[in-house]
């Protein structure tokens, strides 16, 4: 993989412009071995993924794991339901067990932020992020920029809202680096409570009415709302946050015709997106899914590529 | 026994001697200063122009013992201090049991007695258990040798119950150290910010640590007694400090090394070794820090040195336990930080990390090399270089995040009650 100089993904700030848009373009190489009658190339034949998972996900792991497979490498499910300290063993030691297995990728969601971090730097195999905390989601961020990409025909220039939660949003965070850095101008809506401080440093602008963002927006990305916010006491109600942050078809009258509503799922339906807009025209929500496998397959095998020269 | 030290610079918080010095210790005394001294000693000690300090005393660490032997103990702990120029060192409460009754006490200072090396002085707690419910029974713990109170770890909540804590501790003459952290508000692992929020970490704002400096200072001001407020991070916190001392409100305040020599970009690394109560703070703290000990708002230094053992920290960071280790690291930075860069003097360094102190703690045979005082001393190279490295650490735990860092000013001799109790 000649120019590829990394074996780890652990966030997008470590990738210039020029790797978004290398990812993207080898993504969309490998979104056609998809729609193949036999869904499998030999690239990483004889690899083996490792999915360290720390925290529920299905749709991430169910795509690193398609993505692995259709590219011939072997991959085995690692699901930890308890913290590492719970059990007595720290972080490392599980990991280092891992690795003593002779394992080439390992790819690790933890509720912790820095946990991939720490890994990369400790161990031998590449490491993925799939997710660290509220810190960073980069397969995400890409997989989403691939999809505005495809469907926008150029990500530079566009109005991108972010709606919703960002403080607890690793998607958001990731989103914001990426999408910045490929030319893009974000905004985020969120409440007063849910905005983390300072990320205006990250060359955002923000505001709390979604009216604020409908009319000009050409990619609208809604975030997941955790029920709990509320119990939290982030939000008076989740009925009050969805009359203000919610979307809806009445609301989307208000945007441009053929704007992109985006969101990385699970939908939580009636609260950041109504059923019918989050089934509707203007809904990408699918196709990001679709995307997603063919994203994880480009970013495997460029991390793979880089692997294979150092050795 | 005695030492006679042959040749040192003498360093005092109110000056520096001009001409090498001799001085003789005798009997756990300073017998004699004099620019020639040929009375016999037992033993030697030749300075040749190096720094002789008084003993440094540090208002904040964790000894661990009783309970977290695993972390540190009374002897690894008195080790670490002697080695780090220190003679006198006042231990937090939060063990477990916590120190809150004399037997507990007693337990503590016969075991420094036993190991010898170093001055412990415990905090008793100021609440039952460290509970924030009900107050200890202060005058026991005076009684059995408390040299001062504190809930460390945690801050006094309820207002009237620290009401009652300081006037009773007036009564008892002990000064109260307060943890000034309010828990509703600091649930998170690093400093709130940009690189909390950067780093996806949650965060703790200033506001936990100076809105309790704002409400004690009042409670001090109201009751006329005084107050000392432990390891202050926060800008805020300072000018409200300074504020308050101008208008002559008795409060008095420590800063920890690693809030003058770390900012909260640290924890990008995420090495838990940086995760510490209160956090590193941004870059205008750590200046304000700076210039809250030079103007005299800060009165001293103390370490807060905290041990983890290596596998509590090795964690996830938000789940890993706060704390870094500090005794042998203090006052290498302090140098580094603070005298290199002219922020202060060698002798405001003393004032810091001595004659402060002892004041505080009302202590005044300590904090000054001079005749009829006590022979706690330090002798350093003060221009000397060094590279902290984990296997030279003395404490049990290694939890530093300075290792690999290099600091200046070498303790070369320590002497505690006229006996060695270090030597590089």
């Amino acid at each position: 993989m000649i120019g590829w100089k990394y074996g780890d993904l652990l966030d997008l700030s470590d990738l210039t412009r020029e790797d978004i848009e290398r990812v993207i373009e080898t993504a969309k190489a490998f979104k056609e071995v998809s729609t193949r009658d036999i869904k499998k190339v030999p690239a990483l034949r004889g690899k083996t993924v490792v999915m360290l998972f720390a925290e529920p996900s299905t749709r991430t792991r169910i795509s690193f794991e398609l993505a692995a497979k259709r590219l011939s490498a072997d991959t085995l499910n690692v699901t930890v339901s308890t913290s590492s300290a719970q059990k007595g063993e720290t972080l490392l030691d599980m990991a280092k067990n891992i690795e003593a297995m002779n394992v080439d990728m390992i790819i690790v969601r933890h509720k912790s932020a820095g946990v991939a971090h720490v890994l990369a730097r400790a161990l031998k195999p590449g490491v993925i992020n799939a997710g660290d905390g509220c810190r960073a989601h980069p397969t995400q961020a890409l997989l989403d920029m691939f999809t505005i990409q495809e469907r926008l025909g150029r990500i530079e220039g566009l109005n991108v809202a972010i709606i919703g939660d960002v403080l607890h949003s690793r998607v958001a965070r990731s989103n914001i680096n990426g999408l910045v850095k490929m030319g893009a101008h974000v905004t985020l809506c969120a409440p007063t409570t849910l905005m983390p401080p300072g990320i205006e440093k990250q060359g955002v602008a923000i505001t709390h009415k979604l009216d604020d963002v409908l009319p000009r927006a050409d990619v609208l990305m809604f975030l997941r709302l955790q029920k709990e916010r509320q119990e939290e006491k982030y939000l008076p109600s989740i009925r009050e946050y969805v009359q203000h942050f919610g979307l809806t078809t009445e609301k989307l009258k208000n945007a441009k015709k053929d704007v992109l509503v985006m969101h990385p799922g699970p939908v939580n339906r009636g609260v950041e997106l109504s059923a019918e807009v989050a089934d509707g025209i203007n809904s990408v929500i699918l196709e990001q899914v679709t995307n997603g496998v063919a994203v994880r397959m480009a970013i495997l095998y460029l991390l793979f590529g880089k692997k294979e020269k150092v050795s | 026994m005695s030492i006679l030290i042959k040749k040192a610079i003498i360093v005092n918080h109110a000056n520096i001697s001009k001409e090498p010095q001799d001085i003789l210790i005798e009997r756990g005394v300073i017998a004699k200063i004099a620019s020639k001294i040929s009375d016999p000693a037992d033993k030697t000690i030749e300075a040749n122009g190096k720094y002789a300090l008084p003993g440094l005393i540090d208002l904040h660490c964790h000894l661990r013992e009783p309970g977290f032997e695993h972390k540190e103990t009374i002897e690894t702990g008195s080790r670490a201090a002697a080695k780090g120029g220190f003679t006198t060192i006042v231990c937090m409460p939060n063990t477990n049991p916590v120190i809150d009754n004399a037997k507990i006490v007693e337990g503590i200072l016969k075991e420094a007695k036993r190991v010898g090396l170093v001055h412990v002085l415990p905090a008793g707690a100021i609440t039952k258990g460290e509970k924030g419910e009900e107050l200890s029974d202060i005058l026991e713990l005076k009684a059995a040798g408390c040299a001062a109170l504190s809930d460390d770890g945690r801050t006094v909540y309820n207002s009237q119950l620290m009401r009652h804590a300081l006037e009773y501790a007036k009564m008892a003459n002990m000064i109260i150290m307060e943890h000034c952290e309010d828990p509703t508000i600091s649930k998170g692992s690093m400093n709130e910010g940009y690189y909390s929020t950067l780093l996806g970490l949650k965060g703790i704002p200033d506001i936990a640590e100076t809105m309790i400096v704002a409400r004690d200072i009042e409670l001090a001001r109201y009751l006329k007694t005084r107050i000392h407020f432990c390891h202050i991070s926060a800008k805020r916190s300072i000018e409200l400090i300074r504020q308050a001392k101008a208008q002559g409100v008795a409060v008095t305040a420590e800063s920890c090394p690693h809030h003058f020599s770390l900012t909260e970009e640290a924890v990008q690394s995420f090495n838990t070794n940086t995760k510490v109560n209160p956090p590193l703070r941004t870059k205008e703290d750590v200046e304000a820090v700076k210039l809250g000990l030079k103007d005299g708002t800060i009165d001293c230094i103390s370490t807060d040195h905290a041990p983890h053992a290596r596998e509590e920290k090795e964690l996830e960071f938000d789940a890993a336990p706060v704390g870094m280790i500090g005794f042998e690291t203090a006052f290498g930075l302090a140098v580094r930080e603070l005298v290199d860069t002219k922020c202060i003097t060698w002798s405001t360094l003393v004032e810091k990390m001595s004659f402060m102190p002892a004041k505080i703690l009302g202590l005044p045979e300590k904090g000054e090399i001079a005749e009829g005082k006590s022979a706690d001393m330090v002798i350093v190279d003060p221009q000397k270089e060094w590279v902290v490295k984990e296997e030279t650490i003395v404490s049990k735990s290694k939890n530093s995040p300075f290792i690999g860092q290099t600091l200046k000013g070498l303790v070369e001799t320590t002497i505690c009650s006229g006996k060695i109790s270090y030597q590089a």
